[in-house]
């Protein structure tokens, strides 16, 4: 029993780190309704950033976020700019297609230089012992990280006038252009700002568990399962959905084999989209 | 799909089918069949993934674990069961496509968006199931022994056998496409594709309809994953849900022009010569991927109709004619 209460601790502290990530997938849902397909890949792109500096300069794992971050956030602009700027208004077919395009291309071009071998990033931090428990020093702190940064990417939304304008567009782009918003920038903005979240849940994510470059498939899907259980363009909603999927994932380890999450997690994620279209935590759908 | 029979357009497929057949036949041309073999199974998965992309505008990047499973069901019965060749491909389509009814009755329901994730999902759940299911073999899969091959007359008179059987089933599927864009079923989907709701208000039975195209979709690329797979002998969960074969399909989809029934062909004509190309040249047979992705952007980005839609503008009167 004790085990299983201290999987469900562990549950939570991964479950904050999948909702950073899927924060990154809903903003840019909720402010232009496109689904970014390169989300997978821009995870596994924080992890090889991570895996890179901290290969190439021997610095402190956690000293790689603020260049991710920033690193992150231009890439985004520029993806923003190449791919996903002419299908703004489109039918949902276009941006998908769009987006799953230049995904191919990133993966194409990251097989052909380091191939699908698996990396891994040692992190030491000593853990938190509970009697028998020791719940492991880089879950706790990427925990803590994920918290950190989905507060200050809150607090961002709501309080400064970049933040007002992205929320603004959210709500209604039309009006959003007649009181002078720069429409086109803002939304180069929010899309740059969830591919960050993206690189840098990454970056937690690869102090966590081993990866390859083909890992981000993976956390892709886990990132949809939270945000349809959170509720689509909601990033609080996401936070929760995390959350709840790391409590499912802690819930469900100590009996069934690893291999099974996967199949367990997309099946509960299309029953939840059959019975709530909306959302399971947060039913009405805000903007932002 | 005695409508179509007889048109125009009857004749032209049946004439790249003739084509097909007589072609490598000429000379004994093993290797034409090689690259006609891929060509066939090229159209197969583009032209019934065209069925859901191009005419209802629902984007199925899952229309590889059709192939797939197809596949898996197939070389299992044979290896496993010892069942005909025949009697294995006609267990996989219908077992594929009574799964895909099914469950397409379920996911469905989702539009747009919501429907595309979850076919993301079910070819990272399908490989995971292949992957841990032991009678499949799991993540080591199933080799046939070349045994197999004898009541087919051997190993190279099999392949032709293979072959034959692969362009009926290419065949077949240009029909199937024809005959639904041509039906009342196929204007029910091009009126979802357009607007599902005015749809559905107007009569049109929207999740059945949906639900009947995805599993009409999964029967022949379901044969022909039978098909390809009993032709390598092997198979297992990485190359049965292959991400290459299902972004090519879907390329040339995009390529020939989504909705497009010739479009469709020819881009899989065009991309087969295009792969032949890029995988002989030394520079660019590491990154097949980036060129699949890059040429779908671009399309995506300016020729959103594809090809069809340039001749078309070119050549008003192909419509008449072409479909």
């Amino acid at each position: 029993m004790l085990g299983f209460i201290a999987s469900l601790i562990d549950g939570v502290l991964v479950g904050l780190v999948y909702g950073l990530a899927a924060m990154g997938i809903t903003l840019i849902w909720g402010v232009m309704d496109v689904i970014n397909l390169t989300h997978g890949t821009m995870i596994v792109a924080g992890m090889f950033a991570l895996y890179l500096l901290t290969s190439a300069f021997g610095i402190n794992p956690y000293i790689t976020l603020p260049p991710v971050l920033i690193g992150g956030f231009l890439v985004g602009v520029a993806l923003y700019y190449i791919a996903v700027h002419r299908m703004i208004g489109q039918p949902p077919l276009m941006s998908f297609l769009s987006t799953f395009a230049v995904n191919l291309v990133l993966i194409g071009i990251g097989t052909g230089i380091w191939g699908t071998v698996l990396f891994n990033v040692p992190v030491s931090l000593p853990g938190l012992t509970l009697g028998r428990y020791t719940f492991p020093g880089v879950h706790i702190v990427a925990a803590i990280l994920a918290a950190v940064i989905a507060t200050g990417l809150y607090l961002f939304l709501r309080h400064t006038r970049l933040g007002k304008a992205v929320r603004a567009v959210a709500n209604n782009r039309e009006a959003a252009e007649l009181v002078g918003i720069p429409t086109t920038q803002v939304l180069a903005v929010a899309f740059g700002f969830g591919v960050s979240l993206a690189c840098v849940s990454g970056v937690l994510i690869g102090t966590l568990f081993p990866f390859t470059l083909l890992t981000g498939d993976a956390y892709q899907l886990k990132s949809f399962i939270v945000t349809v259980l959170g509720g689509f363009g909601n990033p609080v909603g996401a936070l929760i959905g995390g959350l709840a999927l790391g409590v499912l994932e802690g819930a469900v380890t100590p009996f069934v084999p690893v291999s099974w999450t996967l199949v367990i997690e997309f099946v509960l994620f299309v029953l939840v989209l059959i019975a709530f279209p909306n959302g399971v935590f947060l039913r009405r759908r805000r903007a932002l | 799909m005695p409508h179509i029979v007889g048109r125009p357009f009857f004749w032209i497929i049946a004439l790249v089918i003739v084509a097909f057949v007589v072609a490598p036949l000429i000379g004994n041309d093993v290797g034409l069949r090689e690259s006609l073999i891929l060509a066939a199974v090229y159209i197969v998965l583009a032209s019934n993934l065209n069925l859901m992309l191009g005419y209802t505008g629902y984007v199925n990047f899952g229309s590889i674990v059709f192939f797939g499973l197809g596949g898996y069901i197939c070389v299992w019965l044979v290896s496993a069961h010892e069942w005909p060749l025949a009697l294995s491909l006609l267990a996989a389509g219908v077992g594929v496509s009574a799964l895909a009814f099914i469950f397409g009755l379920g996911i469905l329901r989702l539009r747009g968006h919501f429907f595309a994730l979850a076919t993301i999902g079910i070819v990272e759940a399908a490989q995971a199931f292949a992957s841990n299911f032991e009678p499949w073999g799991g993540s080591s899969g199933i080799y046939l022994s070349t045994e197999v091959f004898a009541p087919l007359g051997g190993p190279r008179q099999a392949l032709w056998v293979i072959y034959f059987a692969m362009v009926a089933a290419m065949g077949l599927s240009l029909y199937l496409s024809y005959a639904i864009k041509t039906s009342k079923f196929g204007l029910g989907l091009l009126a979802i594709g357009q607007n599902e709701d005015a749809a559905a208000i107007l009569g049109v039975p929207t999740p059945r309809y949906k639900a009947l195209v995805y599993s009409a979709s999964a029967f022949l690329p379901a044969v022909v994953g039978g098909l390809y797979f009993f032709k390598s002998a092997f198979i297992q969960p990485t190359d049965a849900f292959d991400l290459n074969l299902s972004t090519e399909a879907m390329v040339i989809t995009m390529l020939g022009g989504a909705g497009t029934v010739t479009g469709v062909a020819l881009g899989a004509y065009l991309y087969e010569e295009l792969r032949g190309y890029l995988l002989t040249s030394e520079m660019f047979s590491n990154f097949q991927l980036v060129i699949a992705g890059a040429l779908l952007l671009v399309i995506v980005l300016f020729f959103p109709s594809g090809l069809m839609g340039w001749l078309y503008a070119r050549f008003p009167r192909l419509q008449r004619v072409l479909e």
